[in-house]
């Protein structure tokens, strides 16, 4: 890499001032407020403000709901980033193979990005309705009753194929990328080396994905910790019992709802914890092992 | 070991662009048969058609007695070198040679017997397990050339290998490739744009343009009776020179000099005169049949110098041993059997 040498030792610090600003304020600023607010205990109104060190801490721990909603996160976490990056490298497979007309189907299949979280989630809430939804009542006429607003399993459901929808665009995408970036004749010299098309996939064109696979998988991780507030809300809002409600769900259910800002701000802490710590083991140790 | 067969091959793509045109080659078992022509000539369509990576739209190519339009690329026997190597960049250099053995089922044993055997014929095996992104370019290459030696094919197919080599090694892999395929005694069909490449490594060669073949034979067939205008331009450096000239009363003029050559009877009016500048000899003075080069600069190359000038107003180029003087003028003699006519409009050769 080119190294630039400034002399003047002003500019650099303003080139690099409005990245600066916006993580100062929208990121550094609310986080340190966040780990501040995390060790206080204050009253709905603000009247009533003590310093209570790890108290809502360790309230958390002990707390069933808490425990519950990491394992629904991780459920949801899971599901959601398996589900989009399964059926987004299938349809960028297919793309890939097609010669004409791939850049019109590459165009709708990037359109569900484009569409805000709550809009993607209100649309799901429809078409799920149980009382109005198209797919209950056709999933009524095999014998399924579907109910998100009582069945557990149909919640989650519900909220994973919402979500995992809103992301299959985006892993489309550098699915797409990243298959046009392995040159044919790889796969050329394959099938001369007598490799049928599956083998082909399973033993070249996936592993040379495998950075492209490595990096979406950071993405969708953290997508699902925190982006996918809207969906939740807009489908089930948590419910029922608390079946739906993942980690951020919570803090704003804690925080807004119950106004119990002390407990949030700690749950918020811990979110951005374990999106740090997953995010750097899979650096650390995954990473390695998917560069070629 | 086989021959190989195309006979009426052709190939038109889906839009309607004809890329290949009623090409008949029969290539005997062992020979090194290059394909040669400027880009888009067809010359890689012709070679991915053997190889089966492209579909053939009329006309059969064989591989021994077996038609094989319909057989899978991995069923036809042949291993093909792309111009990118196309190697396995997540495998190393081991797993890239045993690849193709391994999806045939070929047993571990015999695997690691050929994989170093290849190994040893072009001395890559101390960096067996590598990877080759740590290779340079010209081991790069000679893994590509063992994958295709550890399968012990039918045929090489060899699709400009050499083009991303810098100038050096191009030339000592050229000669490797050769001793090669004598040594292995494959059949090899070899493309490439290079017409030094093409003269050096052939059995016999086969020059394409637009689709068709304009003349097979070999490099001095081919560099000696030139079929087309084409083949006389594009084999040979620096290129014969082509002018045009003037049959009259069975008497050949150009640039208003008339040159004395046995033509064959029933030639008149307008032909292509086709010389090639090595055949171009100084002549101290002007005389009966020389002709005058009006000098416009010159190249010294070393061990020859290009002369440049136009005679008749026509660029032509001569090549003179080094230190030859040259003047404002320069009267050149070809013998007759230098002269190659050809057809104005088709080009094809007259005599």
């Amino acid at each position: 890499m080119k190294r630039t040498i400034f002399g003047n030792q002003v500019l650099p610090w303003l080139l690099l001032a409005p990245q600066l600003v916006v993580t100062l304020v929208f990121f550094l600023w609310p986080a340190a407020q966040a780990i501040w607010q995390s060790f206080l205990r204050e009253d709905a109104f603000g009247l009533n403000t003590s310093f209570v060190w790890f108290l809502n801490y360790r309230a958390l721990l002990n707390d069933g709901d808490y425990m519950a909603a990491l394992g629904t996160t991780a459920i949801f976490s899971v599901s959601v980033a398996a589900l989009s990056m399964g059926l987004a490298l299938g349809l960028a497979v297919s793309v890939d193979r097609l010669v004409k007309r791939a850049p019109l189907y590459t165009t709708l299949l990037v359109w569900p990005y484009a569409v805000a979280p709550v809009i993607a989630g209100i649309l799901w809430w429809f078409i799920f309705n149980p009382t109005i939804g198209i797919l209950p009542y056709l999933l009524d006429r095999v014998g399924y009753d579907w109910n998100h607003r009582l069945q557990s399993g149909d919640a989650m459901m519900l909220v994973v194929i919402a979500a995992a929808w809103k992301q299959v665009s985006y892993n489309f995408l550098f699915f797409v990328a990243g298959l046009q970036s392995i040159p044919a004749s790889l796969r050329e010299a394959a099938a001369i080396d007598g490799a049928g098309p599956v083998k082909r996939f399973a033993t070249i064109t996936f592993p040379l994905l495998a950075p492209t696979t490595f990096f979406l998988m950071v993405v969708n991780v953290t997508y699902t910790m925190f982006d996918t507030f809207g969906i939740i809300d807009a489908t089930t809002g948590g419910g029922p019992n608390q079946a739906t409600t993942i980690l951020i769900y919570k803090i704003y259910a804690d925080g807004f709802l119950a106004l119990n800002l002390g407990s949030s701000a700690a749950q918020s802490v811990i979110l951005m914890a374990i999106v740090i710590v997953l995010t750097m083991i899979q650096f650390r140790y995954i990473e390695k092992k998917v560069a070629y | 070991m086989a021959s190989i067969t195309l006979d009426r091959v052709g190939k038109t793509y889906p839009g309607g662009g004809q890329a290949v045109t009623d090409v008949s080659i029969r290539i005997a078992d062992g020979e090194f048969l290059v394909l040669v022509g400027p880009s888009g000539c067809g010359k890689s369509t012709l070679l991915r058609m053997v190889a089966g990576l492209e579909t053939i739209s009329t006309g059969t190519v064989a591989i021994g007695d077996r038609v094989v339009n319909t057989v899978e690329p991995a069923d036809r026997d042949i291993a093909m070198v792309f111009q990118n190597y196309a190697l396995y960049p997540h495998m190393t250099v081991r797993q890239n040679l045993a690849y193709g053995l391994k999806n045939r089922g070929t047993p571990a044993a015999e695997i690691a017997r050929r994989v170093d055997e290849a190994a040893a014929i072009l001395e890559i095996g101390a960096f067996l397990d590598r990877k080759p992104r740590a290779l340079s370019g010209g081991q790069r290459q000679r893994v590509a050339m063992g994958r295709a030696i550890v399968r012990e094919p039918a045929a090489f197919l060899f699709d400009e290998p050499l083009s991303n080599l810098d100038a050096k090694l191009r030339l000592s892999m050229r000669g490797e490739i050769r001793l090669l395929q004598k040594r292995l005694g494959t059949t090899a069909i070899y493309v490439t744009h290079d017409q030094l490449e093409a003269m050096t490594l052939a059995d016999r060669l086969v020059v394409l343009n637009g689709g068709r073949i304009e003349q097979i034979g070999t490099p001095m067939e081919v560099y000696r009776r030139p079929a087309t205008t084409f083949v006389a331009a594009f084999i040979g450096s620096p290129a014969m020179n082509l002018i045009p000239a003037q049959i009259a009363d069975g008497a050949l003029t150009v640039g208003g000099v008339r040159v004395q050559l046995p033509l064959p009877s029933g030639l008149d009016g307008p032909v292509t005169l086709g010389v090639r500048p090595e055949d171009l000899q100084p002549r101290r003075n002007g005389g009966d049949g020389h002709l005058t080069l009006d000098v416009s600069y010159v190249e010294d190359l070393g061990a020859q110098r290009l002369v440049h000038g136009r005679i008749g107003g026509h660029a032509m180029v001569c090549t003179l041993p080094a230190g030859h003087a040259v003047q404002d003028r320069l009267f050149l003699h070809a013998d007759a059997d230098a002269l190659h006519l050809f057809d104005v409009q088709g080009g094809r050769r007259l005599t």
